[in-house]
């Protein structure tokens, strides 16, 4: 048995979730290899083999590589799979979009999105947005596994020196042309990742109010969020919304501000660490899983809680 | 050019799923299903294409129990065609349903075949993916828009870092993000002319697809429930307990 780990990376720099899926991969089997595809990636290749956990690397290289489509990775992927037993990678949109591709070539039915490994063939991964958890025993001798990357700890990322071996790259996919890439640019830690997460919803009234909710999030180093409705209602761009359809989000702190807390809402959200709700109605959902919860009109709450960030003066980094 | 488009029948979006007693599954008796959510924008986006004359024929296909036939009528009543409902009863895994859309590929010949991007019960985010490899066609996967050039299609995906644009080569599959467009209602009379038009009904067994699942699934959970948390009084209560207690700020 041994384990494929497919990295996501820029061809410049490992993608943070990376480490992650590798300590998921690492604990269906400890045999784990992984593959790096890409265009002049040679800097990517080598952070990988500097992973402890990482016993291989594979290297494929070649142009029609650079933009990470699908169509053109799958191929190589299959190919090498041959040597494994289980082929993984994250659930971000980058796996997301590849591995069923793989798993429908090697005839294998995909087990998505997993939270846990409970043995090399049996995870624990949500349904139902999350409002249901289900033990899965995949049957296929070869499996693909895509691995939810804030349910698992980054793995150690030096002290490793695993060889690179260079594979034959596959050939062009024809019919699927990469055009551009429109990258949010923010000098805010992204949403995915934030270690504090400060979300509005329909209760910021309008877009203009928002500048509360980043007036909290610049005290406190956090992401901004939103609910679906703030997004909806045009207060805020869809690229922040929480939720079951946006991002769902795991930090160390996440702080719902006028936000009642529908259930495709919470299905993005209640795995936070500590959850703070700050709601003038007292009987809103949200209140039912927050840690801390504030009854108060947000319009008064948020000026005395900027304050009250100030009296502290810690910036978080 | 006619268009293909795959609809799931799921619970509602709005209800409160229910894991049953014996861990066996979620509570499906008596609750309000409705058509995957994605799935109403792949409908809307092939009939939007269809009005602006780009298109000849919508047709709608499902798989599932008999009772899936409802969601067929529902993309009828809103612009589909007509309707196929292929039948098959147990749980279908991702990787069964695209075989079986496979076959309805290589007899209607679709130019293009829309779906949702994942459906909201088992959450998989994989069938479309997967009938593209099946085909080895191109894929646009979480379109949030779609523009029609010639024999190619020009898509923008909701990708984790922002927006990606892709063009791919006719014939190709898309699957549709929640952003893609609003989907319409469905008029009364709408409704009512739906009722007459065609649903072919076939039998997965009969498409020589072995639909038996890969997946065994052990048991069903709830999630763990947080535990209760407590109100704060005022604003600078909040700020001590998250700096002493909480040590998160």
């Amino acid at each position: 048995m041994s384990v494929l780990l497919i990295a996501e990376h820029n061809n410049k720099e490992l993608k943070s979730f990376t480490l992650n899926a590798v300590t998921a991969a690492s604990q269906m089997d400890s045999d784990l290899h992984a593959v790096i595809i890409g265009n002049n990636c040679g800097d990517a290749a080598k952070k990988l083999s500097e992973l402890p956990l990482v016993k291989k690397v594979i290297q494929v290289e070649a142009a029609h590589y650079e933009n990470f489509v699908a169509e053109n990775f799958a191929p190589v992927i299959v190919k090498l799979a041959e040597n494994y037993s289980h082929v993984v990678c994250s659930a971000n949109t980058f796996g997301k979009n590849l591995m069923p591709r793989i798993a429908a070539a090697l005839d294998t039915s995909q087990v998505s999105d997993i939270i846990k490994v409970i043995s090399s063939d049996t995870f624990l991964r949500p349904i139902y947005a999350g409002n249901a958890f289900a033990t899965v025993k995949s049957k296929d001798p070869k499996k693909c596994i895509t691995i939810r990357p804030t349910s698992f700890d980054p793995c150690e990322s030096s002290g490793g020196s695993a060889p690179i071996d260079k594979a034959e790259p596959s050939e062009e996919f024809n019919n699927t042309k990469f055009v551009k890439r429109e990258e949010i640019k923010s000098d805010r830690p992204e949403l995915g990742t934030a270690r504090v997460v400060v979300s509005g919803g329909r209760g910021m009234q309008s877009g203009d109010n928002f500048k509360l909710i980043t007036s909290v999030a610049d005290k406190l180093n956090a992401a901004i969020g939103a609910s679906r409705a703030a997004v909806d209602a045009g207060y805020i761009g869809n690229d922040h919304q929480v939720g079951q359809t946006g991002k769902v989000v795991v930090p160390d702190l996440y702080i719902a501000i006028g936000i009642s807390g529908a259930i495709q809402h919470l299905a993005g959200m209640k795995e936070s660490k500590v959850i703070v709700a700050i709601n003038k109605d007292g009987e809103a959902p949200i209140f039912s899983v927050a840690d801390y919860g504030l009854e108060a009109d947000l319009f008064e709450a948020l000026p005395q809680f900027i304050e009250e960030l100030n009296k502290l003066n810690t910036i978080q980094k | 050019m006619k268009i293909l488009v795959a609809v799931k029948r799921v619970i509602d979006y709005n209800v409160q799923i229910r894991v049953k007693e014996d861990n066996t599954g979620v509570v499906t008796e008596n609750v309000k299903m409705s058509t995957n959510p994605p799935d109403d924008n792949a409908i809307e986006e092939a009939v939007k294409i269809k009005e602006s004359g780009k298109a000849t024929e919508v047709v709608a296909v499902s798989v599932g129990e008999e009772k899936a036939q409802e969601t067929v009528r529902k993309a009828l009543a809103v612009g589909a065609d007509r309707g196929i409902l292929i039948k098959a009863d147990g749980i279908l895994e991702p990787l069964a349903v695209s075989k079986l859309l496979q076959k309805i590929v290589e007899k209607e010949k679709p130019d293009l075949v829309f779906m949702g991007k994942q459906a909201i019960d088992d959450d998989c985010n994989q069938t479309g993916q997967m009938l593209s490899a099946l085909l080895n066609w191109p894929q646009a996967t979480f379109a949030s828009k779609i523009e029609i050039k010639d024999k190619k299609l020009e898509v923008t995906r909701e990708i984790d870092e922002g927006l990606e644009t892709i063009e791919i080569n006719i014939p190709a599959i898309v699957t549709c993000d929640l952003r893609l467009n609003e989907p319409r209602y469905a008029s009364l009379p709408n409704i009512m002319k739906a009722k007459k038009k065609p649903i072919e009904q076939l039998n997965a067994s009969d498409l020589g697809v072995d639909t038996s699942p890969r997946i065994e699934q052990i048991k069903v959970e709830e999630p763990p429930k947080r535990k209760a948390g407590i109100k704060v009084k005022s604003v600078a209560e909040l700020v001590q307990k998250l700096k002493n207690e909480a040590k998160v700020i």
